[in-house]
């Protein structure tokens, strides 16, 4: 095992190319200089490495996993690409220069971990247990990667200038500027800060979803409609559903020729405006994507309150009103305020319904891309809007965690409460009925426009149909070599999947290992840990996007162009899915299953192969799904990343809609959702029937009581 | 006989509480050794301690003549049957039964037989394909402990066995376990709050209060003659009544319960106040005016015996008696109460 892992060291040093990241037999088969193994090829500043090595091969195993990665972060970051990378150290004389690390470093760093994990385990850390303390290395090490320096990137370049020169005293400047916190709208000035643009947004639509949520939640858990199924329905289109696409819709809705505009004008000569465009459109674009998120939250917390308790304050003379005020409405007030928070945080990061509606409602989001992307060119502002962007979703997220994290007045015993709920007080059903049902049909006909509207040649003026827009993507021609699918949108689709797929088993196996280690082991500073991987869940995505730019798009970990960065954008944009899938599965097996697997002689990694993964495929499975179409139908991180070569199907639609053609987005957008339901779909049928057909009815492991 | 099972001033400290403050004791090989107590008293994590499944915070464990102390679980030759079984839903009953001969690097072919046998021996013969789901309660019990004997373990361990089982299944399935450990010798500790399952199946008794033992000895030495007033309250139900000692000779001394004198063995308690342990049973009740005096403040019926609840204003306590079906009494009658020496123990105040 020990021995494995020097090897692995020592082939990272001698055997491959320590720079670049094409695959390794082509760098090394192609001879080019850069590919030598680092050793070779004169390179002076890589030479110490050999000393970790020879440590580690001498036993010293954790001082030579600590060096050997400090040495390899400081020669780094301290030798660039055109020579000297930190300018004040003041080195002086000719300065070597280095390329971006590749496969070479790559393995001997995984090596110097290892390394670590084994030296600690022989001290007794964590039981002695390698795989335990390899695990927790390995995820440390990639989130300290992938997460924290890309984090501190954007704080370095928030107190830097555009050349790159260190200004930290322009930082108070930029950061309390008027464009981000003037108050002028209150004077009836042009407009307020973005910064409170997003706060108002954020808070409105965060009241707003939460109450449309508890309607809905009412009106399902609490009436005799049969509305429970569609609504669950409804609930798993915004996962399916790219997220700009509702924008779009409510443009071809609303927008200054949408049809209900249309009809207004003709029927009733109410002029046309562009009302739509800015805070009202986002609105109710970010309703519609986020009450079914709101709507779950609080379904669970509504099914959660006991019947009995609303039973014995009945038999108590409380009326219908005074049940609901009394009882129902306490109990569930805690799950009122975390539908606010994730609905507050969900506005806060959301990106593509402002680009797509926002009109002149600038939020952080949109004006970090802008930033970036526009003429303008100003990295030191996009990372000063990201602090402020970052900052407050991290605020609520905090919040969200150490307020209402395990409050909870509702609980699951597992006990049979044989009661019936109060029904409604009829006002307030009433209320409910009332805004439920208009808003149902505004998503039907949402998602119809989407599903149909590329279909038809203008939609709103000409309704005949039309396969034209259809075509222009999904072609497929026979020509000279055969068969070839010509369409513009078959390029992006398939670098959407390829790149998806091979995200999505990475994702589940670090969120599955993650949530492993946190809910079956202990260990030192793991709050921190779980902290840290959590985190990575409350940074918007157009945060995430411009810190992979700014870390890694130069020496010494370089990846930007590549499929690579977005395939890793993928796995930590979604690890925190796997992670809460798996936190939430393993609460439900009991420990001492575990334990009776370790008493009978199995180690650790044998217990969790053999054991926990079986018991655990069903969440596995799901986890992966979500994962897999959360990654494909993202767009804000991966707008930034994107490339010629790796182009992805939802900036390729947000494109379309930019210059016009919407019949392209529409239909490009249609079949996006038709897929990813139907691989929902599929799966879920798939998994459902597993569980049945292997766990029986009753496992031990629920008989268990302790 | 060796020692099977050695602990040396065991502790096992979370933060500041102990929950278990330093211990010693040892197992002999091929007893059944019972850790008894309330819960809470540090009896499981005692068992787990055994197990590798926790760690001493300090002290030294030994199995089998060799240190364990910073063994894991998967190192150390014992095996364990959950109070929960944990068998694997996901296996077969076979398949469970193997898991620890598979771990063990043992091939299939030979890991089935071995494990079928062990099944036969559990009366389990023919149900080797279900999966646990499919099975009973008791069922399930004996795949826990065909998978755990499969090993040939040095020391067994069994966390509360019977607490998911029926009353009338509980009987059966501990005398299986006791005659299943005679028949192949087998070293086994075992956890249980119920003094009852605990003397009839143990050859020795650690009785375990907040994270120390209280005393430790066969069955009999524990309920004649507890050593402290937690054993004697815990164990078979005593009354404790307030006495005062006098010695009169080398093991003898005259003990005063109210108005009542008589000579029992000090064993060791010095002259002065003292408690003395009466066992329900060996209360005699009597006409009014012999012994001390009392009135039966409760009456119950329970078929095979008769309870009661008599006060003693002399001494104002109340004493629960044991008595035959026949001559009953009924609740406010003035009684004589007497005492046999054989039920009568004396314990050091506080």
């Amino acid at each position: 095992m020990t021995r494995l892992w020097l090897l692995l060291g020592a082939v990272g040093l001698v055997l491959l190319p320590w720079y670049g990241l094409e695959t390794p037999a082509a760098s090394v088969l192609g001879l080019r200089a850069e590919a030598a193994p680092a050793l070779f090829a004169g390179r002076w500043w890589l030479w110490p490495l050999v000393v970790p090595l020879g440590m580690a091969f001498a036993g010293w195993l954790v001082p030579a996993g600590v060096a050997g990665l400090a040495w390899m972060a400081g020669q780094g970051l301290v030798i660039g690409l055109r020579g000297w990378g930190i300018s004040w150290l003041g080195l002086a004389g000719a300065a070597p220069a280095q390329a971006a690390m590749g496969w070479g470093a790559a393995a001997f760093a995984l090596a110097c971990l290892m390394w670590i994990a084994i030296g600690l385990a022989r001290r007794g850390w964590c039981r002695g247990d390698v795989f335990v303390l390899g695990a927790l290395l390995l995820i440390t090490g990639l989130i300290a990667l992938f997460v924290a320096w890309p984090v501190l990137s954007i704080l370095s370049s928030a107190v830097r200038d555009n050349a790159g020169a260190f200004t930290p005293g322009a930082l108070p400047d930029k950061l309390f500027n008027r464009a981000i916190w003037g108050l002028d709208c209150l004077g009836g000035g042009r407009g307020c800060g973005v910064a409170w643009n997003t706060l108002a947004q954020a808070l409105v639509v965060g009241v707003l979803a939460t109450l449309l949520g508890l309607a809905f939640a009412l009106v399902a858990v609490r009436t005799q409609l049969p509305l429970k199924p569609l609504v669950r329905v409804l609930s798993l289109l915004p996962v399916i559903t790219p997220p700009f696409v509702i924008g779009l819709a409510l443009i071809l809705l609303f927008g200054r020729v949408g049809v209900v505009t249309n009809f207004l004008a003709n029927s009733f000569d109410i002029p046309r405006t562009r009302w739509i465009y800015g805070m009202p459109g986002i609105t109710i674009a970010q309703l519609l994507a986020f009450t079914p998120i709101a709507f779950l939250v609080l379904l669970g917390v509504l099914e959660g309150v006991a019947p009995s308790l609303e039973e014995a304050a009945s038999t108590l003379r409380a009326g219908r009103w005074q049940v609901f005020r009394t009882v129902t409405w306490p109990l569930i007030r805690p799950g009122l305020a975390n539908a606010f928070l994730i609905s507050f945080i969900e506005s806060l990061a959301d990106f593509a319904n402002p680009l797509m509606i926002g009109g002149n409602f600038n939020v952080l989001s949109t004006d970090i891309f802008f930033a970036v992307v526009g003429a303008a060119h100003d990295q030191s502002r996009a990372a000063v809007l990201s602090i402020v962007l970052l900052v407050f979703t991290l605020t609520a997220f905090l919040a969200q965690r150490a307020w209402i994290g395990g409050r909870s007045y509702t609980t699951v015993t597992g006990k049979g409460d044989a009661g019936l709920s109060a029904p409604l007080p009829l006002g307030l059903k009433a209320a409910c009925l009332g805004v439920v049902v208009p808003w149902l049909v505004l998503t039907v006909v949402v998602y119809g426009i989407i599903l149909g509207g590329g279909f038809v040649k203008t939609f709103g003026r000409d309704y005949t149909p039309t396969l034209d827009y259809f075509l222009t993507a999904f072609s497929i021609d026979r020509g000279v070599g055969g068969w070839f699918l010509s369409g513009s949108g078959w390029r992006s689709f398939i670098t959407t999947m390829q790149l998806a797929a091979i995200a999505t088993p990475v994702t589940a196996f670090l969120g599955l290992l993650t949530a492993w280690l946190l809910s079956r082991q202990d260990f030192a500073g793991k709050w921190a840990f779980e902290f840290a991987t959590m985190m990575s869940f409350a940074i918007p995505g157009t945060v995430v996007g411009i810190s992979y730019i700014l870390a890694f798009n130069v020496p010494p970990v370089e990846l930007t162009g590549t499929g690579l960065i977005i395939i890793i954008s993928f796995v930590f944009r979604n690890m925190p899915v796997g992670i809460r899938a798996g936190l939430a599965n393993l609460a439900q097996i009991d420990r001492s299953l575990d334990e009776a697997s370790m008493t009978l002689r199995a180690g650790t990694a044998r217990t969790l192969r053999l054991v926990l993964v079986p018991i655990l495929r069903p969440a596995i499975v799901t986890a992966m799904v979500y994962g897999f179409v959360r990654a494909v139908t993202t767009v804000s991180a991966v707008i930034f990343l994107v490339s010629g070569e790796y182009n992805l199907a939802t900036v390729y639609i947000v494109g379309r809609a930019d210059v016009g053609e919407y019949g392209v987005a529409l239909v490009y957008s249609a079949v996006l959702i038709v897929t990813m339901a139907a691989v929902l779909v599929g799966i879920s049928a798939m998994v459902g029937r597993q569980r049945i057909g292997r766990r029986g009815t009753l496992p031990a492991a629920e008989l268990a009581t302790t | 006989m060796s020692d099977a099972v050695i602990f040396r001033g065991v502790s096992k400290r979370y933060g500041q509480f102990a929950a278990v403050d330093v211990i010693d004791f040892t197992i002999a090989k091929g007893t059944l050794v019972t850790l008894l107590g309330p819960s809470g008293c540090g009896k499981t994590t005692t068992l787990r301690l055994v197990a590798g499944l926790e760690h001493a915070s300090s002290g030294r464990i030994e199995i089998g003549g060799k240190d364990v102390t910073n063994l894991s679980a998967a190192e150390r030759d014992v095996s364990m049957v959950f109070q929960s079984y944990a068998l694997f839903p996901h296996m077969t009953v076979l398949e469970n039964a193997c898991y620890g001969l598979r771990a063990s690097g043992i091939a299939r072919g030979r890991a089935e037989a071995m494990a079928a046998e062990k099944l036969a021996l559990v009366g389990l013969e023919g149900l080797e394909r279900r999966l646990p789901s499919q099975l009973s309660g008791g069922q399930q019990q004996r795949v826990a402990v065909a998978r755990a004997i499969v090993l040939e373990p040095k020391v067994l361990l069994f966390d509360e066995p019977l607490s998911n089982l029926d009353a009338k299944l509980r009987r059966h399935v501990r005398e299986e376990i006791r005659g299943l450990q005679q028949q192949l010798g087998l070293t086994v500790v075992y956890v249980t709050h119920d003094q009852q399952e605990a003397l009839a199946v143990s050859d020795r008794i650690i009785v375990m209060n907040a994270g120390r033992i209280a005393q430790d000895g066969t069955p009999r030495e524990l309920y004649e003659a507890p050593r402290n007033r937690f054993v004697a309250d815990f164990i078979g139900d005593a009354n404790l009544l307030p006495a005062t000692l006098r010695r009169t000779g080398a093991t003898e001394a005259e003990v005063r319960i109210g108005t009542l004198s008589l000579t029992l063995p000090h064993r060791g308690v010095a002259d002065g106040a003292v408690l003395v342990a009466v066992q329900p049973h060996s209360v005699r009740l009597g006409a009014a005016g012999e012994g001390l005096a009392g009135t039966v403040a409760k009456a119950a019926y329970l078929g095979s015996h008769r309870e009661y609840e008599v006060a003693l204003p002399g001494l104002a306590h109340e004493l629960f008696v044991v008595a035959p079906v026949a001559q009953p009494l009924a609740a406010g009658e003035a009684v004589g109460v007497a005492f046999d020496p054989a039920g009568l123990a004396v314990v050091p105040e506080g």
